[in-house]
């Protein structure tokens, strides 16, 4: 760790083949506090958390994760790593033949030795943290879209990870669910003293729960601050993507999207 | 060529990874215990009502061809040694290909278009160990035992249309069969078989199911393969093993 930081990218490139998704940037999320990611779709926002949990090296750069520096751990310390984190995938990635209990308990099986009584009890604070001790024995195809991502939240958390990634957590959630989400992750991290940060397109909404902000737009990392900062921000390339403007430096063409890419 | 042997190399790979993520604790075994059910027992119908048919059929072409030269008590023999030596095994496993792998590599794909693959690997849980390694384990146990009940149901038909349908005498149908199949050379023969097309279909259908590409057409592409691939690999290893080993 870098000072107060959970994660820091120090001049990090991300590449996906010849195609430079972020180039040079430059971030961090300081730690016991939740970081708002938010920019334009195909900015790169989503390649960030691969590059956290080891999916993606860098190209180039140095990434500290958690005090360990990415980008070539072993598959063992990797595994060691994401241990240490919870991720909550755009698709939650709910497990379809395992019902929500055994979702929950999936990753305490495999990684813990917990004797049957001790484990039911942790999934059933899990599940209670999230609101959902009553649903236990559903499976994911009869839950709605905000219960299946409290789940997924709920497994994210069953190692008690002092990360927390989530990837979209919003998308396609109205806007109650919505609330009940962003109030979870706020909760969540306050209590449990977690880092977090949070990608997303919602950008009014989480940057008003949010501590720290991080705007990606145009392959770099456009702003980095507290969120009321962006606000008074008259930076065109900032105004243009909270103002929700057509026109601007962020490029609606695909082509003006691939030369911003090329610079690095 | 040189793309073919790379193709090789990552399905060896592969199938190197699945063994080694094999590791009977940490509910692998109640995994593998409904991959049995799922691939194995839910097959049994279609095996059997398969080789019932097949039974038939021989039976039936047996006899005509027998009967030309005045041999058709020995229609035993006609039936036991094609269907131990080359049908029992090869259509056994072609039919675990189309009903069960078909739906290994289907349930692979969704998976993996629906980021349970992803998710797994975040939780520090391997993939292959948790979803491919049971399946596999699942259909190579399945494939013999599918096959020992097709060659049952085929040897019943076989006797059916015999006994019943072309009236030859019931003990010399079955003298003629346990004279003619020996139990090393013949029923060795189709285990051995067997075992080769356990593991050809199991690793066919576990590699396209988890390499599909994450959409509904891959999920779909990755199917279709796992039939296609699956079949054909089946008779390619069945004229290797009956060239060099028999």
């Amino acid at each position: 760790m870098t000072d107060s930081s959970a994660v820091h990218f120090d001049r990090v490139t991300l590449k996906r083949g010849h195609r430079t998704i972020l180039a040079d940037a430059t971030m961090r999320l300081p730690q016991g506090k939740v970081t708002a990611v938010v920019g334009p779709s195909g900015a790169g926002k989503s390649t960030l958390l691969y590059a956290l949990s080891g999916e993606l090296a860098p190209s180039d750069g140095v990434l500290t994760v958690l005090g360990q520096r990415m980008p070539r751990p072993s598959a063992r310390e990797l595994f060691a790593l994401r241990r240490r984190m919870g991720v909550l995938l755009q698709g939650n990635g709910l497990l379809t033949d395992l019902d929500v209990f055994e979702n929950v308990a999936l990753p305490v099986r495999m990684h813990t030795d917990l004797p049957e009584p001790v484990l039911r009890e942790l999934v059933s604070m899990k599940l209670n943290a999230v609101g959902l001790a009553e649903a236990a024995e559903l499976m994911p195809q009869e839950l709605s879209g905000g219960m299946a991502r409290r789940v997924a939240i709920a497994r994210a958390l069953a190692l008690d990870p002092p990360l927390m990634l989530y990837d979209e957590p919003l998308s396609g959630l109205d806007p109650i669910a919505c609330g009940v989400i962003l109030d979870l992750i706020r909760r969540l991290n306050d209590s449990l003293g977690l880092t977090s940060m949070v990608i997303t397109h919602h950008v009014t909404e989480t940057l008003a729960m949010a501590d720290h902000a991080v705007v990606v737009a145009n392959h770099g990392i456009a702003y980095e601050g507290p969120p009321t900062g962006l606000a008074e921000a008259t930076d065109p390339l900032l105004r243009q993507f909270l103002d929700g403007q057509p026109d601007g430096p962020i490029g609606f063409d695909y082509r003006r999207q691939r030369q911003g890419g090329q610079r690095g | 060529m040189a793309k073919w042997l790379a193709s090789l190399g990552r399905i060896g790979l592969f199938q190197w990874r699945v063994l080694r993520a094999t590791d009977l604790r940490r509910g692998q075994l109640g995994d593998i215990a409904r991959q049995l059910y799922t691939v194995g027992a839910r097959s049994l119908p279609i095996v059997a009502v398969g080789g019932l048919f097949v039974g038939l059929v021989i039976s039936l072409q047996g006899y005509r061809a027998l009967e030309t030269i005045g041999a058709g008590s020995a229609l035993g023999t006609a039936i036991g040694i094609p269907l131990y030596r080359e049908l029992g095994p090869v259509l056994a496993a072609i039919l675990f290909c189309g009903r069960a792998g078909s739906s290994m590599a289907a349930e692979l794909g969704l998976m993996r278009a629906t980021d349970q693959i992803t998710a797994l690997s975040m939780m520090a849980i391997d993939p292959i160990g948790k979803v491919v390694a049971p399946r596999w384990l699942a259909a190579f146990i399945s494939v013999p035992l599918l096959t020992a009940v097709f060659c049952a149901f085929a040897i019943l038909g076989g006797y059916l249309q015999a006994v019943w349908a072309l009236g030859i005498d019931a003990g010399f149908f079955w003298s003629s069969l346990q004279n003619s199949v020996d139990l090393a050379e013949d029923f060795g023969q189709c285990f051995v078989k067997a075992g080769f097309f356990g593991v050809a279909t199991a690793l066919v259908s576990t590699y396209v199911g988890y390499h599909a590409e994450p959409t509904i057409e891959g999920t779909s592409i990755a199917t279709t393969r796992s039939v296609v691939h699956g079949s054909l690999m089946v008779l390619f290893l069945d004229f290797l093993l009956t060239a060099t080993l028999y």
